[in-house]
């Protein structure tokens, strides 16, 4: 489908590229004395799979909260498809961004089919009026959901699975079920938190099919990982979180020939440029 | 085939299998037979149970509960043409039932010679029930039950055995006097006053030993056998079996309704219970479930049709009169239902909503109480603004509360419920405003009169008689039917579902889209108008309003404490459990006037104990059964969450 473009920080201004669907700049998020993320500008586009590493307490899943309005950030601006977001999180998603959860946050005790409908919420409109009269406009949106609904567990490959309890699958059925709730709102870009977490080898491939086949339908993707190897599959531009701070964006050999990175996954200390030991003077 | 590492089929008692076969339906024969029989010698005892060849009172439960045994017992053995009984085939059906008539024979024996002093007040027919039902639940007790491999013994807290201890020796301090020495003489009233709790709780302790005890012997478990499928039967006759059932629920209700003095009434709970126990063991509970669900509105329908029906079945006013009542509880349980069980939101004072929509009403009903006297709305105009009233009131009450998470809800609403009875009692043109009357409430509400239908006078169609009180069931029974209707249709819809969804995480439901400000607004402020819209329909039905009928708490529902208490008793989220629930909220306290004084503590203990053992409720949605048990279901095609299975009345 669309061409893969690798392209490194430096040269994205340069390159003719096609439409940025996120554009976050300069966002800060401070609890208290601790600055959690610490300036980062971050850009999606059109078609594009992006990923976001970085060691534990980095700041990752805590940005994805800024973007989505769960957190309003201390400073910066985030942009969706050239406006500016209202710092709600429903109203997030109506604009088209969609998430799902680190910590699996499905409704546990509704259907894998109910948990989908819930996320077609925003692209739906029937109230309660029109729920209690039951007109054919009703039955009709109400068919088309569910119909909708179905489509996505069978995209996710949840198809044989709508009518279980969520709580009731298995953790990397879970994962897919969240992913399915979230695409139900027909974003255009697609946040994932740690997708892989907790899942074998074959479910982990199988979810590098399903990000590309989402790819594929026109959405962008974020996503947090700490899989590389499922990173670097995926991604055409990783961005390296460490200490709230942006420290690298690029393609594959951009990051991994990086030696902050190294360093910063092994642990050792960055001498000097440590961003919250600069903020927290 | 039915064994696993869990649980095994084995019976209690080592009887060969055909005595203890027969001991069973034996037993059950006899038990039934005896209601043939004068069990008494004298019409003392409540019921007259001294005419041979026709049962009274309890002798009909003992009937019933003999034949069900001895009927369960020959369809879990396989007898033809009964297995649709007990399609589960598991015996500890038969036990149930065995133990329901057992207890219900014993317990009119023991009230037989406790209250006229002596077991000579028995007759042969006293002594054949309490022999039969003993003989059936030994013979049950030897079929081949579902058992628990395991007994779980943990040794009773050392901490209970001391209060038994001591609690024994209080009661014998304090009743002798030298014990009162330690106490301030200002408080020594609580003590001597309150003796029996120093003899309750001893007992309570030592009865939960016996339990353990008795437990760990019978390890009755409960092992889940796919059903065989069922016999095909054509359309129609399912359709009728489905109504046969309402009909005989119909029965059971109306038989409970009616029943005329405590000893009845305690017999007929303790039937019922076990037999219901009995009926799901037998696994004709499921089998009807798969009925009703494949023919939802003929269930519907039928339910109604059966609530209908109660005041023609009914001579005398006064039942009628309480079935109306319930019906009024168990349609603002429902209501709330909306804001607890489906949004999961607290809400305290809720019977506030129903008084508002009640005063409206009635301010608005031409009593000649109301300060706007002279001003006569029809009924259907009066129901709409009561209803609109308490929406105005919910979104005012809602609209700040609700952006805020937590329990604050739970606060304001409380405080609401007090406000709502402060200010009905002050608007009485001394203390405030003139509105309500005060204390006195706005009474003589005209009767409604609808298309030249006049609710206050008896009718007669044809051979069927319908009083005064029976106008206003049918006309609550409309009311019901628009709440069981609203809710049935939101439950299951985008706003239901976001409600849901709420309850379950809010996070992650705003995560997806949902306003969820707006969303609960919307649930407060649907619970508040059917809630109004009810009392509107209640202030007519009732003939009066006055701030004590709408309380947080107090001895007799409606009031908020007992509606909450009817939607977690009967199930949350589903529309069969508040109507039950509060019909046995309702029914309970009305019939059994000695419990009157240790009611909310009978509450309290009963509300525990389901928390415990039940914590879905009495009537669990499948979603609920899940929720709490760690069960795995096989996955229904159809949602079969609110198939109503009883109606209220
Ligand atoms: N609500 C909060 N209040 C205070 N501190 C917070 C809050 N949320 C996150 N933090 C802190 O912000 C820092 C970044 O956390 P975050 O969860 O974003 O890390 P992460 O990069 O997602 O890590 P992981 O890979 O373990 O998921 C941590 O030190 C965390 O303790
Ligand atoms: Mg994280």
């Amino acid at each position: 489908m669309s061409a893969v473009t690798t392209e490194t920080a430096t040269e994205t201004a340069a390159v003719p590229a096609a439409e940025p669907v996120l554009e976050a700049s300069g966002v800060v998020m401070r609890f208290g004395g601790l600055t959690a993320v610490g300036g980062v500008d971050l850009t999606v586009r059109q078609g594009e799979i992006v990923g976001l590493i970085g060691p534990n307490g980095a700041g990752k899943t805590t940005f994805f909260n800024c973007l989505t309005g769960l957190y309003v950030p201390t400073e910066g601006t985030v942009k969706y498809k050239g406006t500016v977001l209202p710092p709600k999180p429903h109203l997030v998603t109506q604009a088209g961004i969609a998430r799902t959860f680190q910590n699996i946050r499905l409704f546990a005790n509704m259907t894998a089919l109910e948990n989908v409908l819930v996320g077609r919420h925003t692209r739906t409109k029937e109230g309660l009026f029109s729920a209690i009269l039951r007109g054919p406009g009703y039955r009709r949106a109400e068919a088309e959901s569910r119909e909708r609904a179905r489509e996505l567990l069978e995209f996710c490959g949840l198809g044989a699975k709508a009518d279980h309890l969520a709580r009731n699958l298995p953790y990397g059925e879970q994962r897919k079920l969240e992913i399915a709730r979230a695409l139900a709102s027909d974003p255009g870009l697609l946040l994932l938190d740690e997708p892989t977490a907790g899942m074998n080898p074959q479910e982990t491939r199988a979810a590098e099919e399903l990000v590309f086949a989402i790819r594929d339908l026109g959405i962008a993707v974020l996503v947090i990982e700490h899989d590389m190897k499922f990173i670097f599959n995926l991604c055409d531009r990783t961005a390296v979180l460490v200490q709230g701070r942006k420290i690298v964006e690029g393609d594959r050999e951009t990051v991994q020939n990086d030696e902050r990175v190294v360093t910063a996954y092994l642990g050792a200390p960055l001498e000097g440029t440590t961003a919250a030991q600069e903020d927290g003077q | 085939m039915t064994e696993s590492t869990t649980h095994e089929t084995s019976p209690v008692l080592p009887l060969p299998a055909n005595l203890a076969l027969g001991a069973a339906v034996g037993g059950g024969v006899l038990a039934a037979a005896s209601a043939a029989m004068s069990w008494t010698w004298t019409p003392a005892f409540p019921g007259d149970l001294t005419y041979y060849g026709s049962p009274a009172g309890l002798q009909w439960l003992a009937l019933v509960g003999g034949a069900l045994t001895a009927l369960l017992a020959l369809a879990a053995h396989g007898l033809k043409g009964l297995r649709w009984l007990s399609p589960s085939g598991s015996r500890n059906g038969v036990l149930f039932a065995a133990l329901g008539t057992f207890a219900v024979c014993w317990y009119a024996v023991v009230a037989i010679a406790v209250e006229l002093d002596g077991l000579v007040n028995l007759d042969p027919g006293g002594w054949l029930a309490a022999v039969g039902s003993l003989l059936a639940v030994l013979g049950a007790l030897g079929l081949p039950l579902d058992r628990r491999r395991t007994v779980r013994h943990p040794e009773l807290h050392w901490g209970l055995y001391a209060a038994l201890a001591v609690s024994a020796v209080l009661r014998v301090g304090f009743g002798q006097g030298w014990a009162l020495d330690a106490v301030p003489p200002g408080i020594r009233p609580i003590f001597t006053e309150n003796l029996w709790f120093f003899v309750v709780l001893p007992a309570a302790i030592a009865l939960f030993r016996l339990w353990r005890l008795l437990d760990g012997r019978l390890r009755i478990g409960r092992i889940e056998r796919p059903l065989p499928a069922a016999r095909a039967l054509p359309g129609w006759a399912e359709i009728l079996v489905v109504t046969a059932v309402f009909a005989v629920g119909l029965g059971v209700v109306e038989f409970g309704v009616s029943t005329e003095y405590g000893e009845l009434f305690v017999g007929f709970l303790l039937l019922t219970a076990f037999a219901t126990a009995a009926l799901l063991a037998s696994g004709a509970v499921g089998r009807l479930r798969e009925l009703t669900a494949r023919h939802r509105a003929v269930t519907t329908g039928a339910a109604f049709a059966a609530a209908g029906a109660f005041p023609f079945t009914q001579s005398s006013e006064t039942y009628v009169l309480i079935g109306t009542n319930i019906l009024i509880f168990a349609t603002v349980a429902l209501g709330l239902n909306v804001v607890v069980g489906l949004a999961g939101l607290l809400d305290l004072g809720y019977v506030a909503f129903l008084g508002v929509g009640a005063y409206a009403a009635a301010l608005v009903s031409g009593s000649k109480f109301s300060v706007f006297r002279d001003l006569h709305l029809p009924f259907p105009v009066a129901v709409l603004i009561g209803a609109a009233a308490a929406l105005v009131f919910g979104v005012v009450i809602g609209a700040p509360t609700l952006r805020l998470r937590g329990d604050y809800l739970a606060i304001v609403t409380l405080g609401f419920g007090e406000i709502f009875r402060i200010a009905m009692n002050n608007l009485d043109g001394t203390s405030g405003p003139s509105l309500t009357n005060g204390p006195n409430g706005i009474a003589a509400i005209p009767d409604v009169s609808l298309f030249g239908f006049d609710f206050g006078e008896a009718h007669d169609f044809g051979a069927l008689h319908l009083g005064k009180n029976g106008n206003y069931l049918l006309l609550m029974l409309v009311a019901t039917a628009v709440v069981v209707t609203v809710f049935a249709r939101v439950a299951n819809s985008r706003i239901g579902r976001a409600w849901v969804a709420i309850r379950e995480d809010e996070t992650a439901a705003e995560a997806m889209g949902i306003n969820g400000f707006r969303v609960k607004l919307i649930a407060f402020a649907l619970g508040a108008t059917l809630a109004g819209l009810a009392g509107a329909v209640q202030a007519h039905v009732s003939g009066a309003v006055s701030p004590d009928q709408y309380l947080f708490s107090s001895p007799t529902p409606p009031n908020s404490a007992f509606l909450l208490a009817a939607v977690i008793l009967g199930g949350m989220g589903t529309i069969s459990g508040p109507l039950v629930g509060a019909a046995l909220l309702f029914l309970i306290p009305a019939k059994l006037e000695f419990l009157q004084s240790y009611q909310l503590l009978a509450f309290g203990v009963a509300l525990i104990l389901l928390m415990r053992f039940r914590p879905e409720g009495l009537i669990a949605g499948r979603r609920q059964q899940l929720e709490f048990h760690d069960v795995q279901l096989p996955a229904q095609a159809a949602p079969a969450d609110d198939v109503p299975t009883k109606a209220g009345a």
